[in-house]
């Protein structure tokens, strides 16, 4: 079996009159933890929407799992298994936090149908989550919105995690406790395609890395050669980690 | 959500207005008559309005033809109450719901079939374009007024209430209209019904969470077009249910009729904040309460009085009062 779980070859995407991706190249290697890092503006953003069916690729093909989803809907992506946590966080703020969770396990009619030991341990993750379990969730601060967020995104076993800079606008304490929940997340063997711009996150949990620029991805390798040559970094994206 | 959680401030609008005009009125039991009418148009507006509140905040789709469920709503109940004379002439008001209730139930299947066609052939094409929504959806309110001429004939029917709803309550010297009472009884139904789905239902919990953010309940696996179409067809039925609580309010049908309410729905729409269900019962009730009263006081201003407390309800809360988290 292919070891990566995730395909992009030659992906183009156009937004209105703009033509955002140029033919992105990516694989998402099975049960790692994938680092796509770039300046503002390079297309981090639009890969991970592209991916997820929100943006149509105008060009080139995604594999998932060996099936290529390129045409496939968002609800058919989602529905095998991958979960996606956008940049904004993609919270229902008028909903409680415990209708956050139910909506996000589709089979589930009721909260008590949501599998309870993954529950216990979303609440160890996150104990925000239980603490604030019948508040609205447009009232939580950024960070437990975004506990809340990825709570949402493991509450029913996925093959894929796509998620958009978690560590956006949090404070080093909330930062500290996302990057271990994503290291136990890791460890549970879930693949994970993580965009982010704080460099500090990426070294500590990336497996593997790719760097885009301009739409492209122009560095694809293992997190650790990145994190020790300085002056990739600085070519790559304009300072050292 | 927790009760203490509620805002209340908006809620509290509706009795501060009746309160805050009485001293105008002068006499107890017109103020009674009034307020109890007023709540009653309200109420009638309300279940009109709930449906095309959800389809906006659902779809962002203006659905400008929306009037034309309730005429279509209301001919049927023409056509359904006629043939059934002698239960709506008996002095009983519950042989007389042997007719109405018939009436109510196929004026909402026509209404929501009639949804489902206006959903597949004039609204999806258009999605995501509010000129084009706006333009084509009045174009299919236009084309349905004429089918309907074409149906029922171009001239105004009477809906005369039947016999046993007619007549009035007597509170000390305040009378209060049986029929009013009546639809304030369904309004609260459908509100409790709409509200109960809404906050109980995994349905409602995806209809609340689409109305936010409906790129993200597609992310979570949902196929948000179902559940709109099914929104749609919903809203449509429930303004066929207000058409023949409309047409039984005023007594009469015109075929205009529906474009007559639209101008009130939009209103009520505004006020209550676009996608909000609680928002549009606060609205529906405003609305109807301040026709009532300036009606009586400054029957002149009636028209403006609506479009005046938009104005001032904007001013206090620019996305309505009950304002949803986009």
């Amino acid at each position: 079996m292919n070891n990566d779980l995730l395909t992009l070859s030659g992906v183009h995407t156009h937004i209105g009159a703009y033509h955002i991706l140029h033919g992105v190249d990516l694989a998402v290697p099975r049960g790692k933890l994938t680092m796509l890092l770039g300046r503002n503006g390079a297309g981090k953003t639009t890969t991970l929407r592209t991916i997820m069916g929100l943006w149509r690729a105008s060009r080139g093909s995604i594999l998932f799992n060996g099936q290529d989803i390129t045409a496939f809907s968002t609800p058919q992506i989602a529905s095998m298994n991958v979960a996606y946590v956008p940049e904004n966080m993609g919270i229902f703020s008028d909903l409680t936090v415990k209708e956050n969770i139910l909506l996000a396990a589709r089979f589930a009619k009721n909260i008590n149908q949501v599998d309870g030991d993954r529950l216990k341990r979303i609440f160890t993750l996150f104990p925000a989550v239980e603490k604030f379990w019948n508040h609205p969730a447009g009232k939580l601060s950024g960070g437990q919105k975004q506990m809340l967020a990825v709570a949402r995104a493991i509450v029913e076993p996925r093959e894929l995690l796509i998620i958009d800079e978690p560590s956006k606008g949090l404070a080093p304490a909330i930062i500290n406790n996302m990057i271990d929940a994503f290291a136990q997340l890791k460890a549970s063997g879930v693949t994970i395609l993580l965009v982010e711009q704080n460099i500090n996150f990426a070294k500590r949990l990336g497996d593997t890395v790719a760097v885009m620029d301009n739409g492209v991805v122009v560095h694809a390798g293992s997190m650790k050669e990145l994190a020790d040559d300085e002056a990739l970094q600085h070519s790559l994206l304009g300072l050292a980690i | 959500m927790n009760l203490k959680d509620f805002d209340w401030k908006p809620a509290a609008l509706v009795p501060a207005l009746a309160l805050l005009v009485f001293p105008f009125i002068g006499s107890g039991s017109t103020w009674v008559t009034l307020t109890v009418a007023g709540l009653a148009m309200g109420m009638i507006i309300f279940i009109i309005a709930s449906g095309l509140t959800l389809v906006f905040g659902l779809m962002d789709v203006l659905n400008f033809g929306h009037g034309v469920f309730i005429a279509l709503g209301a001919f049927v109940a023409t056509s359904v109450l006629g043939s059934m004379g002698d239960y709506t002439s008996s002095s009983s008001m519950w042989v007389n719901m042997l007719a109405v209730l018939p009436a109510m139930v196929i004026a909402m299947l026509v209404a929501g079939a009639v949804g489902l066609a206006f959903e597949r052939f004039i609204v999806r094409p258009v999605y995501g374009n509010h000129l084009k929504q706006i333009l084509i959806t009045m174009g299919g309110m236009i084309i349905g007024e004429e089918l309907i001429k074409v149906i029922w004939g171009p001239l105004q029917i009477p809906l005369p209430l039947p016999e046993g709803m007619r007549g009035s309550y007597f509170i000390g010297d305040a009378g209060v209209e049986k029929y009013r009472l009546i639809a304030v009884v369904v309004g609260l139904l459908v509100f409790a019904m709409l509200l109960w789905v809404l906050t109980r239902t995994k349905i409602g919990l995806l209809i609340r969470a689409g109305v936010q953010d409906r790129e993200m309940v597609e992310s979570l696996g949902y196929r948000i077009r179902m559940l709109f179409i099914g929104v749609f067809v919903v809203g449509s039925a429930l303004a066929g249910l207000g058409g023949v609580m409309w047409g039984l309010y005023q007594q009469n049908v015109v075929p205009q009729m529906g474009a007559q309410v639209n101008v009130l729905i939009f209103i009520v729409l505004i006020i209550g904040g676009l996608g909000s269900t609680s928002g549009a019962l606060i609205g529906a009730l405003l609305v109807g309460l301040m026709a009532n009263y300036t009606g009586f006081l400054v029957p002149k201003a009636a028209l403006f009085s609506n479009i005046a407390l938009m104005m001032a309800i904007l001013l206090w809360r620019p996305q309505g009062v009950y304002a949803l988290s986009k």
